[in-house]
């Protein structure tokens, strides 16, 4: 027990819940204009798809490319790719709010496929029946296909939701802060092995946490 | 009340128009049940679906209660299908709704009703289903049938004038279905709906339709009212429904008379005559004798029928036929 504790005699920390808290805080953030972005993307990918209620072969395939690339780019490139783009939207590169504008361009295509995939579920009958009682295109999306495809919705938010938990754990890299930067700084280049335990510890927490709250909401969601 | 000038409509499939109904001609008169009847890919479900403009028509003109729907644009389309109640073979109720949320979504959609009265309509809605008591729940925890009258009443939420059934009881068994077309039958006589209906079974045009037309790779091949086309079929499609119905095959009956004496005769009574003693009274009269081969008393909607296939030996052969005629009995010799 003694030597348990002098493993971990030498942590900062205060350092270390500072790190939680800048991930929290770039996960929060991210996963916010994340949804904001992703959600309407897979929306617009759906409907402009093959056979789809707005079929536009042409802006699907525009769309579907540009999914694709951003999708191809391995996060710790994007990370640095997107360093101009970054300091020309908030002025900085650096710190929480410097990682936030990559993490989004780096999830939000992956969740718009996921939502796509997501409404493709929905039965073509009860869109159909929402068609007949003389629904709008605006109004079929948030009436039925939003409300029908909500369980899958929910279980994509939640894979995209770990997905930027370990992206945030690469942010360090550009100076994004977290626990992913203090596993990489002391764990890794300092050799202090306690620091990499207590981060990978936090962050499967965090995992499980999201997986559980996710998977939860579907079963409360799903009525089929 | 529905009506069909020239119309037609071809899919575009891998580069090659495709006729799914050719040119076509069809009127369906208000407050009447108008059946269409044809086997899967006849067109029948593209008929239907024109009506609502779910499909947009190639070709021709759709006028619906002297509006025409070819010619709305999409806020008048709106509009018009809100007056169009459909229910489907699946359903297609919203899992993610209650049954009384489902039957609510059209008068949401339409806008300009309070809550209370929504609320109002629903209940009302629901006691007219005999479906009260399940208002609460999701439709994964009804049966079929009461997926199906939750469909109706759905359908029925906006008041509308017509409505339009698609295959509504194929997925459902022969006790349930009999409720659904009661149910149906009801609605059309106290609402004075006007219904149309697609199927692949005779049974329910016999059950519940006052005309049929009988699709075949895109065309009306026979329409008419029930009794006429169900008693008298013309054309091969139609026969090979009512014969499925009968469940014989024309060419095995056939063959198996083929060592019956005298001349065959079908005859077919409708009304009052179905139950009048007539053959019995025929044959003593004119001295023929018969043998009864097949036959079967029903009814068309609430009309009696009956229709016997009879050998005739001996006697005045050509009086008898004339006694049938007087009594309004049709009489088809079949050798």
């Amino acid at each position: 027990m003694d030597a348990f504790l002098a493993f971990f005699a030498d942590i900062d920390w205060p350092e270390i819940w500072q790190a939680t808290l800048d991930t929290l805080q770039m996960l929060g953030w991210s996963m916010f204009f994340t949804v904001l972005l992703g959600l309407p993307l897979g929306v617009l990918l759906f409907l402009t798809g093959k056979r789809q209620l707005l079929e536009q072969p042409i802006v699907y395939g525009l769309l579907s490319f540009l999914v694709n690339v951003l999708r191809s780019i391995p996060f710790i490139i994007l990370l640095i790719l997107m360093i101009p783009v970054t300091v020309w939207l908030i002025g900085t590169s650096l710190g929480v709010e410097g990682a936030i504008p990559p993490l989004v361009v780096g999830a939000a295509p992956f969740l718009a496929r996921l939502v796509e995939t997501a409404l493709r579920e929905v039965d073509r009958g009860i869109i159909e029946a929402t068609q007949a009682m003389g629904a709008s295109l605006w109004q079929i999306v948030t009436r039925t296909l939003l409300p029908e495809a909500l369980p899958g919705l929910i279980a994509a938010a939640t894979v995209t939701a770990i997905a930027l938990v370990s992206y945030t754990a690469m942010a360090g890299v550009i100076g994004g802060g977290g626990l992913g930067d203090l596993a990489i700084r002391f764990g890794y280049q300092r050799f202090q092995t306690n620091v990499m335990v207590v981060t990978v510890v936090l962050l499967l927490i965090l995992v499980q946490v999201l997986q559980m709250v996710g998977d939860r909401l579907v079963v409360k969601f799903s009525r089929r | 009340m529905i009506e069909f000038q020239n119309v037609q409509k071809t899919y575009l499939v891998s580069g090659r128009q495709v006729p799914a109904l050719q040119s076509t001609s069809l009127r369906v008169e208000a407050g009447e049940v108008f059946g269409l009847i044809g086997h899967s890919g006849a067109g029948k479900s593209t008929m239907l679906r024109l009506i609502n403009r779910l499909e947009a028509p190639s070709g021709g003109r759709i006028m619906v209660d002297g509006e025409d729907v070819t010619a709305l644009d999409s806020a008048g389309l709106r509009a018009f299908r809100r007056r169009v109640g459909m229910i489907f073979q699946h359903f297609n109720l919203l899992s993610s709704k209650t049954v009384a949320a489902n039957i609510a979504m059209p008068l949401e959609l339409a806008g300009g009703h309070s809550r209370a009265e929504i609320k109002v309509r629903v209940d009302e809605l629901l006691a007219r289903v005999g479906l009260t008591d399940h208002a609460r729940k999701y439709p994964a925890q009804l049966s079929g049938g009461q997926k199906q009258r939750v469909g109706i009443a759905r359908a029925l939420a906006t008041r509308p004038k017509i409505l339009l059934c698609d295959e509504a009881t194929s997925a459902l068994d022969p006790q349930t279905t009999g409720q659904v077309l009661q149910l149906l039958a009801e609605i059309n006589r106290e609402l004075g709906l006007t219904i149309v209906l697609i199927t692949h079974e005779m049974d329910v045009i016999r059950r519940v339709c006052d005309r049929v037309a009988v699709l075949d790779a895109g065309t009306v091949v026979e329409q008419g009212t029930v009794a006429d086309v169900f008693l008298h079929p013309k054309h091969a499609t139609t026969r090979r429904f009512v014969f499925e119905a009968e469940h014989v095959d024309e060419g095995d009956l056939m063959s198996s008379y083929s060592h019956v004496e005298g001349r065959i005769l079908r005859l077919t009574f409708r009304g009052e005559a179905t139950y009048a003693p007539l053959l019995g009274r025929i044959a003593r009269e004119t001295g023929v004798d018969y043998s009864i081969l097949g036959g079967r008393i029903d009814r068309i909607r609430e009309e009696p029928y009956g229709q016997l296939t009879i050998a005739l030996v001996g006697g005045d052969l050509d009086a008898a036929l004339a006694r049938f005629d007087a009594a309004d009995v049709t009489v088809e010799v079949i050798r």
